[in-house]
């Protein structure tokens, strides 16, 4: 297990640590130190072996967090539990930085003490943390309180507390996709997925038990099997139905459930969680294409013409727009001329970018570009990064839907209909590149 | 909040002032104070003088300065342990407060303080707290079960801890029952064979229960627990199955990964034909692609085990190449991995967009990814022979970008193409010719030379190539000069005449004004060959090349099997067995894949032939000792320090070679030998395959021609090898006739090839036959027993003489035995059962891989105290300290570093025993004198008088 926890400034200092295991030393902190931190090269492996004694480590902004072991652990374990790790601070303290760390080290300490024990992760979510770690002590508890945190710590709905009470019962639902494609010069998708994540809040009362539906295909295929609801499955969602290559709960979610007959039903944490993520790679609406045009002109010159299209319905519009188009490190100026939004050469980053407010769908928009280039008798030839885009669009491009969030609170006296529910549909650029 | 200020104090006097302040009457400022000692401590300064002012504070009501004050406890009771017994009360007080959150902090923080006598304080309040009314309490107790057995497993068991942990698997709340399977499974890991962890069906279905409710540590603990368990049919392991199908849709990772593990081990037991077999192949492969989308760091122990899981079962991701495709901005770690699955993945469906993704990945930036890039082209050529004229087009278009290392890349994978396809793709050989002025690399050189020396007949200029190479001859790297030499002998046989010249002064240059020895002996042999017939000469140089293997760094099956049961774990991060970095008895025992029920998928006893083809692994090159290494490790000669700095090799394919010379060792020694008498270039991972099957070939294709010279060479070999074998004592009776109605029994034990055998005669001095022996051990100090049945075949006839050999494991039950090293053994037979007591020599338990890396020697030396060494005195032993250490590293007594002082060689050797204890030992050989004096010290003192009596005697025999 976990025999020892660092966290380093990026300079190599020690800002915290903590030992959990007889068999590591002091001298470890400083072999990380020397051999990872202060190496010369770029990390080779998030995963070092210095002398018998393996160091995971992650990196947040520039410090450094380190878990040591002497034995064979179970590696993606640690991992999970350094992010978590990140996640705890974050939520107590906001960003990790050496300045916070600092500031909040016998928080951090005491945290440590509570979701690692010996070495073994114990419960780290962060709503069941908050009831008994604070800063404030908790010296006025009453019995039953401390038995409620116990038992909340311990117990099987280890994410939400009893006794929540809210005039408004309420929750958001943001369908969060990011979309990933690379082309080829000759526009043939190479690989394409959808990464999506369905992030809720809720503020509702008492333990509510939720199910949510969406417009999946062996639901819908199930469904339709009987006969009369297939219609109506169609007429309600409007759209066909999607097809999930796979997707991960939210530990509320109960996942046997799931496994048998797909619903997805659980008692939500209070507050925002993420309650799944899923990833599609079957017809994708595919935002915008991107057509690169590249001419070497003698030695010392390239053109450059892109042309962007926006896929979808005319009537929504797309934000945040940005081309990336990268420059060779020889470049000595850029004249760039587009027809809609601003271009810049930026030196420092070797790209030209190109900013576009909005653009509404089923139009197109063109740059061009002539690039000056110094001569020089570099015999490698240019690698040619690909095109990338950074965009945001208000629907899901795998196109999936929710069809249903039904909550049941038998004990309180407010039904489904009482909760008012927010639905929202946002696709994002995730790594959306075009070879040129 | 502006803790950080307690970071900034460097002034003198601090301490003092410290103390003033931790004595303060103020509450705040003695929190203040204690909060700046906590500070000192974590950037490293010694504030343990500070320790009864801080352990004063620690009665209070404030849980956070409580809390703080357990934190300094824990760092520095170690140092002050008897101070550290001031703090006791309170602990005790503290395990019957009415908070449930203080009894736990006590007891959590008791289990962290490692002073003996605090333990004894522990029991008490830890019984009551394995039992308290709050599942908190107890989730905390379970896990100081594990805490306390590491400091004192004695205790542990005599205060009958083990069994209330067990009853705690049982308990209503499923984070006790997973901190209680945590804790179990990490105690049985130190007792192998202790039966701890009980898994029966029942025990099994409490666990799966709990699985469905605990948080997503506690869902790991269990599942890494239960892929331990062994199902007694397929239809119990199908049922494991489906109730741990649906943890592959969790959110966290090393959730899915271990299920995938369970999955991956009790699918064995499935028949094929089940088409729950299929469904659940189709579900494994969405989940291991969503791994991908992780973090970089998670993705990277996903795509190291992706890599197990592929060559075990290709067909899980078989349709799954694209999500394979390296992302420019993947961190390079990434992008390595990504490369390899690609290149396991290749097939005849792909391999078009596997070669336009590897294309554009040649023209990178990170050197290493675009070598591996090139290599990959080369690899799918080999394995997709379809593709082969394409890859070939792809890496001459490589050539002409003119950037050094890929054109260097290119030249060693087209070798291998050549060799894959003889006689289709030379039209290149202009090409690569134009290049010959760039490549800087020995490799590569190699590989160049190599092409020029086997197509010698078709290009002109080969003999004025082949010379520009030899006017630097001296600076070349080993490889080079062996592959010019080959090169030219082979120009030699086949253009004779203009060429005599330049193969008389390569030759020269080989066997008089070289100091290699390889290359001295290859030159030799090359000379004698073509002096005395060259006929011959032609068929062995020119001979036929076996065939390269398609897959390369393939994982030796057994160690993949043992990796798959490690799956998530770092054992699957390394490729290498847990028993390869970690230290002591934990993680040796290897785990292996059940059998499937019915069909019988032997891996059992691969030959020597399949080990060393098999053992082109992935980390090849820092672990199998280059053939000259091999060579240097077997005779020995001058004893360098080693020059590895990786940890001791894993597998013992190669080492298995080396020490059982008199075994088909011999074989693979030869085969080594004559390897590169092929003419082949052994540099190559791809050529490791080869390496089983040339000797076969080879040995009779040389003995008929060369009668004197290469008998020579044979002899040395058997001469040096000889005295290499490990120590074996010589027979004793062990059961006389009289004791045992007429059957005597004498024997020995030994260590061959890695297994420890006990080699028993058995001899019918009655008048009747005796048949149905058996044949049991007692429980003993290092778990010996048998590994298989007694195998008499035959009914023993009187006056008939038996020589049997039984395998031993050392994974029987452990109990200490007085002398370390007895035996107590029962023999059955159709007459009666007897009993006898016999000594082992501890040295069959010193095992293959017990070569210690310098520092860590350096460093486990001092670390061990002092009293645990104890010195002896080896009377009247001739040999020299070099002779002395060969001898001693046959019975795998490996000598670390030589170091002379004033006439006095001292040798550093350490030992590992079949249990993972470590043993070192220091030799001191005065030359003149007979008697040497060994120092040895060990964790364990109790088997120092064993092991020197074993040195003892292999250093007289």
């Amino acid at each position: 297990m976990i025999g020892g926890l660092f966290i380093y400034n990026h300079k190599g200092e020690v800002l915290i640590s903590r030992v959990y295991r007889d068999d590591i030393g002091r001298h470890a902190v400083d072999a990380f130190r020397v051999n990872v931190i202060h190496a010369r090269q770029q990390v080779r492996s998030p995963v070092t072996n210095i002398a018998r004694t393996s160091f995971f480590h992650v990196k947040r902004s520039n410090i450094w967090l380190a878990a040591v072991t002497k034995q064979n652990v179970n590696a993606a374990m640690v991992f999970e539990f350094l992010y978590k790790m990140c996640d705890v601070m974050a939520a107590y303290f906001g960003k990790i930085s050496e300045e916070n760390i600092k500031n909040n080290f016998v928080l951090i300490y005491e945290l440590l003490d509570e979701i690692l024990d010996f070495g073994y992760p114990q419960n780290s979510e962060t709503g069941a943390l908050k009831t008994f770690i604070t800063q404030q002590g908790i010296k006025g508890q009453t019995k039953e309180e401390q038995s409620q945190i116990t038992s909340q710590v311990t117990g099987q709905i280890g994410w939400r507390r009893e006794g929540i009470k809210y005039r408004r019962n309420e929750l958001f639902l943001d369908v969060l996709e990011s979309v990933n494609l690379l082309m080829s010069p000759q526009g043939q998708v190479l690989s394409a997925h959808v990464s999506g994540r369905v992030v809720m809040k809720s503020y509702l009362s008492g333990m509510p038990e939720c199910k949510f539906g969406m417009n999946d295909k062996i639901v819908i295929d199930k469904a339709g099997k009987g006969g009369v609801t297939d219609d109506v499955a169609k007429s309600t969602t409007g759209k066909q139905s999607i097809a999930i290559d796979d997707c991960t709960f939210n530990q509320c979610v109960r996942l046997s459930k799931f496994d048998s007959e797909r619903s997805i039903s659980f008692i939500p944490p209070d507050g925002e969680y993420e309650l799944m993520r899923y990833r599609t790679t079957k017809d994708i609406i595919l935002p915008f294409r991107v057509i690169p045009l590249v001419r070497e002109v003698g030695r010392t010159k390239l053109e450059v013409k892109v042309v962007i299209k926006s896929n979808f319905k005319p009537s929504l519009l797309a934000q945040k727009i940005e081309v990336r188009i990268p420059t060779p490190l020889n470049t000595s100026g850029v004249q760039v001329i587009c027809m809609k939004g601003k271009a810049k050469y930026k030196a420092s980053e070797n790209a030209i970018v190109w900013k576009i407010k909005r653009m509404a769908g089923m139009k197109e928009s063109q740059i061009s570009a002539e690039i000056e280039l110094l001569p020089t008798n570099d015999k490698k030839k240019w690698a040619r990064p690909p095109i990338s885009m950074n965009f945001e669009v208000p629907f899901a491009p795998s196109g999936l839907k929710v069809r249903y969030l039904k909550v049941f609170e038998s004990k309180l006296n407010y039904s489904d209909h009482d909760v008012i529910k927010w639905v929202r549909y946002i696709g994002r650029s995730g790594i959306y590149e075009t070879r040129c | 909040m502006t803790d950080s200020k307690y970071f900034t104090t460097t002034k003198k006097g601090e301490i003092f002032e410290l103390k003033a302040e931790l004595n303060s009457d103020k509450k705040e400022k003695k929190k203040e104070a204690v909060k700046k000692v906590i500070a000192s401590m974590t950037v490293g300064k010694d504030v343990s003088a500070l320790f009864p002012d801080v352990v004063n504070c620690m009665q209070t009501d404030n849980l956070e300065l409580k809390k703080l004050v357990y934190l300094y406890l824990m760092n520095y009771a170690k140092s002050q342990p008897d101070m550290a017994i001031m703090a006791v009360n309170t602990f005790v007080k503290d395990c019957e407060d009415p908070n449930p959150l203080i009894r736990a902090l006590a007891v959590r923080t008791m289990g962290c303080i490692r002073v003996d006598k605090i333990t004894e304080y522990l029991c008490e309040p830890l019984r009551k707290c394995l039992k308290d009314e709050d599942p908190y309490v107890r989730k905390t107790a379970a896990v100081c079960v594990a805490k306390l057995h590491d400091i004192n497993a004695q205790l542990v068991e005599d205060q009958g801890f083990l069994d209330t942990l067990k009853d705690l698997i049982s308990d209503s709340n499923p984070m006790v029952v997973a901190n209680a399977v945590a804790a179990l499974s990490e105690i049985a890991e130190s007792h192998p064979n202790s039966n701890l962890l009980d898994l029966n069906p029942q025990s099994i279905n409490k666990l799966l229960t709990a699985l469905n409710e605990c948080t997503e540590w506690g869902q790991i603990f269990i599942l890494d627990c239960l892929a331990n368990y062994a199902p007694r049919d397929d239809r119990e392991s199908q049922s494991i199955c489906e109730r741990v199908t649906p943890r592959l849709s969790h959110a966290n990772s090393a959730v899915v990964l271990s299920a995938v593990k369970v999955l991956m081990k009790f699918m064995e037991m499935l028949p094929k034909d089940l088409d729950y077999y299929g469904t659940l192949l189709k579900k494994l492969a969405p989940p291991l692609v969503t791994l991908l989308s992780a973090e970089p760091e998670l993705q990277y122990v996903a795509l190291r085990n992706i890599n197990l899981i592929v060559q075990k079962r290709p067909e899980i991701l078989k349709h799954e190449m694209k999500v394979f495709f390296v992302k420019y901005n993947d961190p390079i770690y990434v992008k390595l991995e990504k490369l390899d699955i690609m290149i396991r993945l290749a097939s005849q469906a792909n391999i078009a967009q596997v070669l336009a993704e590897l294309k554009e990945y040649a023209t990178e930036v990170d050197v290493d990814f675009v070598r591996k890039a090139v290599r990959a082209i080369g690899r799918c050529a080999i394995k997709v022979e379809q593709s082969a004229e394409r890859c070939v087009s792809t890496l001459l278009d490589l050539i002409q970008t003119k950037v050094n290392y890929v054109v260097q890349e290119a030249i060693v994978v087209i070798k291998d193409i050549f060799r894959k396809y003889p006689n289709k793709y030379e039209s290149v050989i202009a090409t690569l010719c134009e290049n010959l002025d760039s490549l800087d690399e020995p490799e590569a050189r190699a590989a160049m030379i190599w092409i020029v020396g086997e197509y010698a007949e078709r290009i002109d200029n080969a003999d004025e190539l082949l010379e520009s190479f030899l006017e630097g001859f001296h600076d070349e790297s080993t490889q080079v000069q062996l592959q010019l030499l080959t090169a030219i002998v082979k120009l030699f046989l086949k253009k004779p005449t203009e060429t005599q010249e330049l193969v008389q002064q390569v030759l020269s240059l080989a066997t008089q004004d070289s100091d290699n020895p390889d290359l001295r002996d290859r030159g030799y042999i090359y000379w004698r060959l073509l002096s005395t017939d060259p006929v011959a000469a032609k068929e062995v140089v020119l001979a036929e090349k076996p065939l390269i293997s398609e897959e390369t760094d393939l994982i030796e099956p057994t160690l993949l099997e043992e990796l798959i049961c490690h799956i998530g774990t770092l054992a699957s991060v390394y490729h290498k067995p847990p028993s390869a970095f970690v230290e002591g008895s934990r993680g040796v025992m290897h785990k292996r894949l059940p059998a499937r029920t019915g069909s019988g998928e032997s891996t059992e006893s691969p030959d020597v032939g399949t080990i060393a083809g098999g053992s082109g692994t992935e980390t090849a090159p820092s672990i199998i000792p280059s053939q000259g290494d091999l060579l240097g490790d077997l005779l020995n000669l001058d004893l360098a320090p080693p020059t590895t700095t990786g940890p001791p090799p894993p597998t013992s394919g190669m080492q298995m070679g080396g020490m059982d010379l008199l075994g088909g060792g011999l074989d693979s020694l030869m085969g080594d030998e004559s390897e590169p008498l092929g003419g082949d270039i052994g540099g190559s991972a791809a050529m490791g395959a080869g390496f089983g099957a040339v000797p076969a070939v080879m040995p009779a294709s040389l003995n008929a021609p060369m009668g004197g010279g290469l008998g020579d060479l044979f002899d040395l070999g058997g001469g040096v090898g000889m005295p290499l074998g490990a120590y074996i004592p010589p027979k004793t009776v062990w059961l006389p006739a009289m004791k045992a109605k007429g059957l005597e029994i004498s024997g020995t034990f030994a260590r061959r090839a890695g297994v420890i055998q006990m080699e028993l005669t058995l001899t019918n001095k009655a008048m009747s036959v005796m048949t149905d022996f058996a044949i049991q051990f007692n429980r003993n100090s290092f778990g010996l027993a048998p590994a298989g049945p007694l195998q008499v075949l035959s009914p023993l006839s009187p006056n008939q003489t038996i020589e049997v050999s039984l395998p031993l494991s050392t994974v029987g039950p452990v109990m200490k035995m007085e002398p370390l090293n007895n035996l107590q053994v029962a023999v059955k037979n159709n007459i009666d059962v007897f009993y006898f007591s016999c000594q082992y020599p501890i040295s069959m338990l010193f095992v293959e891989d017990g070569k210690m890396e310098r520092q860590v020697f350096l460093a486990t030396w001092k670390d061990i105290p002092n009293e645990n060494e104890s010195q002896f005195q080896i009377k009247d032993c001739h040999l020299n300290s070099d002779a002395a250490s060969n001898k001693l590293q046959a019975s795998n007594i490996f000598t670390i570093a030589k170091r002379t002082v004033e006439g006095q060689d001292m040798l550093y050797m350490s030992i590992k025993l079949s249990n993972g204890i470590w043993v070192l030992a220091e030799l001191r050989v005065q030359t003149g004198n007979p008697n040497y004096t060994i120092s040895v010290k060990c964790r364990a003192p109790e088997v120092s008088q064993c092991v020197f009596q074993c040195c003892e005697a292999v250093l007289k025999n």
